[in-house]
């Protein structure tokens, strides 16, 4: 039996000097730039928005539609979020192929006329324990409702995405060490990518709590 | 060595920041434990890095870090030089004869062999001490701060500094359109508000009434404000065009609230061109403002309606932040960090146009309850991302990566 230990995190945030004006071009760089700027700006927005969910969760949709002006391929990206067994490289091929088909079927690649460029960055986490444990489903709910917002972000998206872990950390706790495998499942299942870290918090008590 | 007096604890900031933030902030510095960081830059009073600083360095050692910080001293031709870099790497075409790049590094080199770098990181500020890098010694990693827009820099003076510049184990910038092509790492720290100083802390109601009737702005009307130098890339006749059209519809005042117009020619012509614009207005009302203002501008964020910063063009405006700290969603122009603060119908508004910022001014002063929603959004926005302890967290997770810990 092993206690869970809460870890918050802190993000450094690094420019990759690359820019972005048209559509092409942003293909171009996504097929280049390190995986760790595709994981950046399709989930660092969780971390830069605790209470709000932005127009789309992935900065290229962001890019695309707001200051590109083209709401087609904005929503088109938006719904790239990896489910299941995707690895960021998978999450790469599918914003490559949505880009790729879109510029193939019109006749001028649209570019930033008024707009900012797309900056491409990446980032690196460092994990910082907070000091917060949980031996039970009691301690876990209670932790759940103080722990700073990151580590929630840490133990669901760091962990099945960078980490390689595939699941959620809460999910393979309770399912290994609470022997709670239904409670593993649906929180599992949650669609993590339709809520701000406050509102994945308040899901997650949710469930804990029996109310879901 | 830099001595700086601050009588507020990193304690006294839970009471403003996210639950756990100082907490977080502790366990980070503990793994730092032992080390030491150094800071230079070029003047100890006056602008916003030795302001920032000055209330820096006191919370790096409360959180056990060794700090300390060091200024150059420079000659009048060696400012005249840094002044010319300065606006050369913000796009000005300015003329650097070879005299003047002679003084920079004569001054640099005469700082370096009086200065002690025997810090485990070395954090250098702006331009002016650049060339202070001859002297890094190997166990130590050294950090260019770049807190000015060089996104459009004059390529002569850039060439320059970038052959000091390419010594650094890291630079750091303040917005994604900052960065340079440059073969070192660049990251991205945006810059922050201290919630408790006299510009931002809470004010009592009659704090605030009073700086009001100091300056006979009428408390019955909604007061719209833009707090800004008079600098034309801020646009201050284009908000007065917006007031215009707005007092068709809405009886308002408008307060543009600035500085620099004393040793500044250009802002002069500003000022008059704002004084001209707001001719035989009694709800105009244009204050000229001395550069300790700080009660006084947060009295007027706190009394506003409606908070502008319509700049065209723009550093990383962090009047925005301070605005919003006051739980006003911010009109902005589309302009450098801007739109990094204010997101689109959640925060504020980004303008591109008058005729924008009017509409815009409108919506705020007639619905009172999305105005509240977008206030308190603000508000948390700010505190998560542009507080000084968001900044100060960001400096020793870099501490951690530049020593590798």
């Amino acid at each position: 039996m092993y206690e869970f230990s809460f870890m918050g995190c802190i993000e450094i945030k690094e420019l990759l000097g690359k820019k972005a004006d048209d559509e092409m071009q942003l293909l171009e760089f996504i097929e280049e730039v390190p995986a760790d700027s595709i994981y950046y700006h399709t989930h660092s927005c969780f971390l830069r928005h605790y209470y709000i969910a932005g127009t789309y969760t992935n900065d290229f949709a962001n890019w695309v539609a707001i200051q590109v002006r083209d709401r087609v391929l904005g929503e088109k990206l938006a719904s790239v979020t990896p489910s299941g067994n995707k690895n960021i490289d998978d999450v790469r091929f599918e914003l490559i192929d949505i880009i790729d088909r879109h510029i193939s079927s019109i006749e001028t690649v649209p570019s930033v006329s008024y707009g900012q460029p797309f900056f491409f960055m990446q980032s690196e986490i460092i994990e910082i324990p907070t000091g917060i444990t949980a031996n039970n489903l009691a301690e876990f709910k209670n932790a759940l409702e103080i722990v700073d917002a990151s580590a929630i972000y840490n133990h669901i998206f760091e962990a099945k995405l960078r980490d390689n872990r595939g699941r959620s950390d809460f999910a393979i706790w309770i399912e290994e060490v609470l022997n709670m495998k239904e409670l593993a499942e649906k929180i599992e299942v949650i669609d993590s990518y339709m809520y701000s870290l406050e509102g994945l918090r308040k899901r997650l008590l949710d469930i804990c709590s029996g109310r879901i | 060595m830099v001595a700086t007096s601050n009588n507020i604890s990193l304690q006294n900031y839970r009471e403003v920041t996210p639950p756990g933030t100082i907490d977080l902030l502790y366990k980070l510095a503990e793994r730092l434990k032992g080390r030491s960081i150094l800071h230079v830059n070029s003047t100890k009073v006056g602008g916003g890095v030795a302001e920032m600083l000055h209330r820096f360095i006191p919370l790096f050692t409360e959180v056990g870090i060794k700090v300390s910080w060091q200024i150059l001293q420079g000659s009048p031709l060696f400012y005249q030089t840094t002044k010319s870099f300065h606006n050369a790497l913000q796009g000005q075409q300015q003329t650097v004869t070879p005299e003047m790049y002679e003084e920079y590094l004569k001054v640099n080199k005469k700082n370096s062999s009086e200065m002690s770098f025997d810090s485990d990181v070395v954090v250098i500020h702006d331009p002016q001490p650049a060339a202070l890098i001859a002297k890094k010694q190997k166990k130590s990693k050294w950090l260019w701060r770049c807190h000015i827009d060089i996104s459009k820099p004059q390529r002569k003076v850039w060439n320059f500094l970038r052959e000091y510049i390419a010594g650094y184990d890291g630079a750091i910038f303040s917005l994604p359109s900052f960065a340079q092509k440059l073969s070192l790492p660049q990251f991205l720290v945006y810059p922050s508000i201290d919630p408790l100083s006299d510009k931002n802390r809470d004010l009592t109601g009659e704090e605030v009434r009073s700086v009001i009737e100091k300056y006979g702005i009428p408390a019955d009307k909604p007061m719209i404000l833009q707090v800004s130098r008079f600098d034309r890339f801020k646009d201050p006749v284009g908000v007065i065009e917006a007031y215009r059209m707005v007092k068709k519809y809405n009886d308002c005042c408008l307060v543009l609230a600035g500085g620099g117009a004393t040793d500044d020619p250009e802002s002069v012509l500003v000022l008059d061109a704002v004084k001209e614009a707001s001719l035989r207005d009694k709800d105009i009302f244009i204050l000229d403002l001395p550069p300790d203002s700080n009660i006084i501008i947060n009295a007027l964020q706190r009394a506003a309606k409606v908070v502008l910063q319509k700049s065209t063009r723009e550093g990383f405006g962090l009047t925005v932040a301070e605005a919003m700290w006051k739980g006003k969603p911010v009109i902005g122009g589309a302009a450098g960090g801007i739109i990094v603060q204010i997101i689109y119908g959640e925060t504020g508004f980004t303008v591109n146009s008058v005729e924008g910022c009017a509409y815009r001014i409108r919506y705020l002063l007639n619905n009172p309850e999305h105005f509240a929603q977008m206030g308190q959004k603000a508000k948390e926005y700010t505190r998560r991302n542009f507080l000084i302890t968001r900044h100060l967290c960001d400096y020793l997770a870099l501490m951690l990566k530049m020593l590798g810990i």
